[in-house]
């Protein structure tokens, strides 16, 4: 579905991403995970557009959508959350949703037609009842929510989650965990994480990147038994 | 969202403060001479407001510091003149040259800056600003140069079946009154339409804007474009009020009060600050003239008061919180 061959990146003297290669299937729940500063995220901007590979070649679909700028890349069924929070803080959790509705995106340069449009999404990530809070007045855990929220409004094909539980503790991360088990079974996700045993549990296919290039993939269960990810304190899952 | 109910169309087409204003500004020229003014003061301020509210689509919903606007404004009134010199004396040419001049102005300088934020789209409209207002100055042949455009002739409206002679002013101020209430209320749907909702959304979060699918140079461009027409409007309104065109409403202080109007008023908050900064504004110049000539002084520690202890502006005194719910 989705694949980016032998991309490369560097930032000034610095080496971000090397000949990194990665397959997305349709219908699974792909996961990238690594130390910090493994290239995971700019990985991520790659494959979404924010910037472009210096080398390498990114399709979705069998299309060619190398450098394409964000905008036109969200078009095509592609969405993305971020690790650091991007909302509109000043809209309510309802308006927040309402502006990522393709509907919204289609008819955005309407100057006289009414703003609004009807979505389940809100209820979906669990934020029934607080559809006219404003954003910046959620708590964290109902912020990361509307993070997802928001990337999901735009009805993907392809989801592209940067580290939905980053700062969540137990409970938050549990119950990102039900939403993203659930989404799974209708969306392909890709999704970057820290905490192993969120990702172990969710994922079918599992990228470990280390200094810019992926060291070992495969499923859970593969990668609990190869001695690269072992000896990188992944293996002590259990 | 379709507007069911009466009240919801009562809110989405003409809400309480534009119900007030409209009764403002249609019951003024049966009292102002009793509180000691005048009516073409009238005529002033609903053309500032045009140009205020028209600006602040660009300062309040798009975050976008345009400190050159005066630019537009001038062009729109210089447009105004020079199409009732050099085309024909009809007032309907005039006014769509001076709205068609302003977006032209706009549209090309907003080509530059677009791509632009804070500080660097700030610098980059004063820059254009200058730019027009210097070429106005000494432009001679077109211009002429700082005396300006003399003269200009208060045209009639001529509405096919009816004709009215603006140079009784009463009647310019009802021609004025109904253009301020189509703007004011073509802002008002605009401001809430997709458009100005999509505006806003930039202005709070760009990059996620981008990521959700929008061409945000395009939306920045066009809100300086229509900031612009309109800018451009009321400058030929101006123009025809004031008949003449001067390049003194270009200059970088004449741009500055616009700024001053819609945040005073509370622009960045409300749709509505404008109209109250504007309003404030010319009651400064009228009341606290007639005591002192140093009024704009006064003026100008208000707008200093309110950015420090009321940044949100005058607006946010009304302006009710929305509560989280529990």
């Amino acid at each position: 579905m989705f694949e980016a061959s032998r991309l490369h990146k560097r930032f000034g003297q610095h080496v971000v991403l090397e000949d990194v290669s990665l397959r997305f299937e349709a219908g699974r729940l792909s996961g990238i995970m690594g130390p910090n500063g493994a290239g995971k995220t700019t990985c991520f901007n790659l494959l979404t557009g924010r910037y472009a590979p210096d080398r390498g070649k990114v399709t979705f679909e069998g299309r060619d959508i190398t450098g394409l700028p964000p905008r036109a890349i969200a078009r095509l069924g592609i969405s993305r959350s971020f690790q650091v929070m991007n909302l509109f803080d000043d809209y309510s959790a309802l308006d927040n949703v309402r502006v990522a509705l393709p509907e919204t995106r289609a008819r955005g340069l309407s100057m006289l037609g009414a703003f609004g449009g009807e979505t389940d999404v809100l209820a979906r990530v669990g934020l029934a009842g607080k559809e006219n809070v404003k954003a910046k007045s959620l708590s964290y855990g109902d912020r990361r929510a509307l993070e997802i929220g928001v990337a999901l409004a735009a009805r993907p094909r392809l989801l592209f989650l940067d580290e939905p539980t980053a700062g969540l503790g137990t409970e938050g991360t549990a119950r990102i965990a039900r939403l993203i088990a659930q989404l799974k079974r209708s969306i392909t996700i890709v999704m970057i994480e820290h905490d192993m045993k969120f990702l172990f549990g969710l994922a079918d296919h599992i990228y470990v990147m280390h200094w810019g290039q992926v060291i070992a993939q495969g499923s859970p269960a593969m990668l609990r038994a190869n001695p690269w990810v072992q000896r990188s304190n992944l293996g002590q899952l259990g | 969202m379709l507007l069911r109910t009466k009240g919801d169309w009562l809110a989405g087409w003409a809400p309480a403060p534009m119900l007030a204003t409209f009764a403002l500004f249609a019951s003024l020229p049966f009292w102002i001479k009793g509180v000691g003014l005048y009516p073409y003061l009238g005529v002033e301020v609903m053309i500032w407001i045009i140009y205020a509210l028209g600006f602040n689509l660009l300062l309040g919903y798009g975050g976008l510091p345009s400190f050159g606007h005066g630019a537009f404004f001038g062009v729109g009134a210089y447009a105004f003149g020079l199409a009732q010199f050099h085309l024909a004396p009809n007032l309907w040419l005039c006014l769509g040259a001076a709205v068609l001049a302003g977006g032209l102005a706009g549209a090309l300088a907003a080509l530059f800056i677009s791509h632009r934020r804070g500080i660097y789209y700030a610098l980059l409209t004063i820059a254009f600003g200058q730019i027009f207002w210097f070429v106005a100055i000494k432009w001679h042949s077109v211009t002429r140069g700082e005396d300006g455009l003399l003269n200009i002739r208060r045209l009639p409206a001529d509405f096919g079946f009816a004709a009215f002679a603006l140079d009784k002013l009463e009647h310019l101020y009802w021609f004025c009154f109904a253009l301020f209430v189509l703007v004011v209320v073509f802002l008002w749907r605009l401001a809430n339409a997709p458009f100005g909702r999509v505006l806003s959304a930039i202005r709070q979060n760009e990059t996620r804007a981008r990521f959700v699918g929008y061409h945000v140079w395009l939306y920045k461009w066009l809100a300086f474009v229509l900031s612009a027409l309109i800018a451009g409007l009321a400058g030929g309104l101006f123009a025809l009020a004031q008949q003449s065109a001067y390049p003194n409403v270009m200059s970088l202080h004449q741009s500055g009060i616009v700024v001053m109007m819609a945040l005073v008023g509370g622009g960045l908050l409300s749709f509505w600050g404008p109209v109250i900064g504007a309003v404030l504004f010319f009651l400064a110049r009228d009341l606290l003239g007639a005591y002192t000539e140093a009024w704009l002084l006064w003026y100008g520690l208000l707008f200093m008061a309110i950015v420090l202890f009321k940044p949100e502006g005058l607006a946010g005194l009304f302006h009710v919180r929305s509560k989280p719910a529990a």
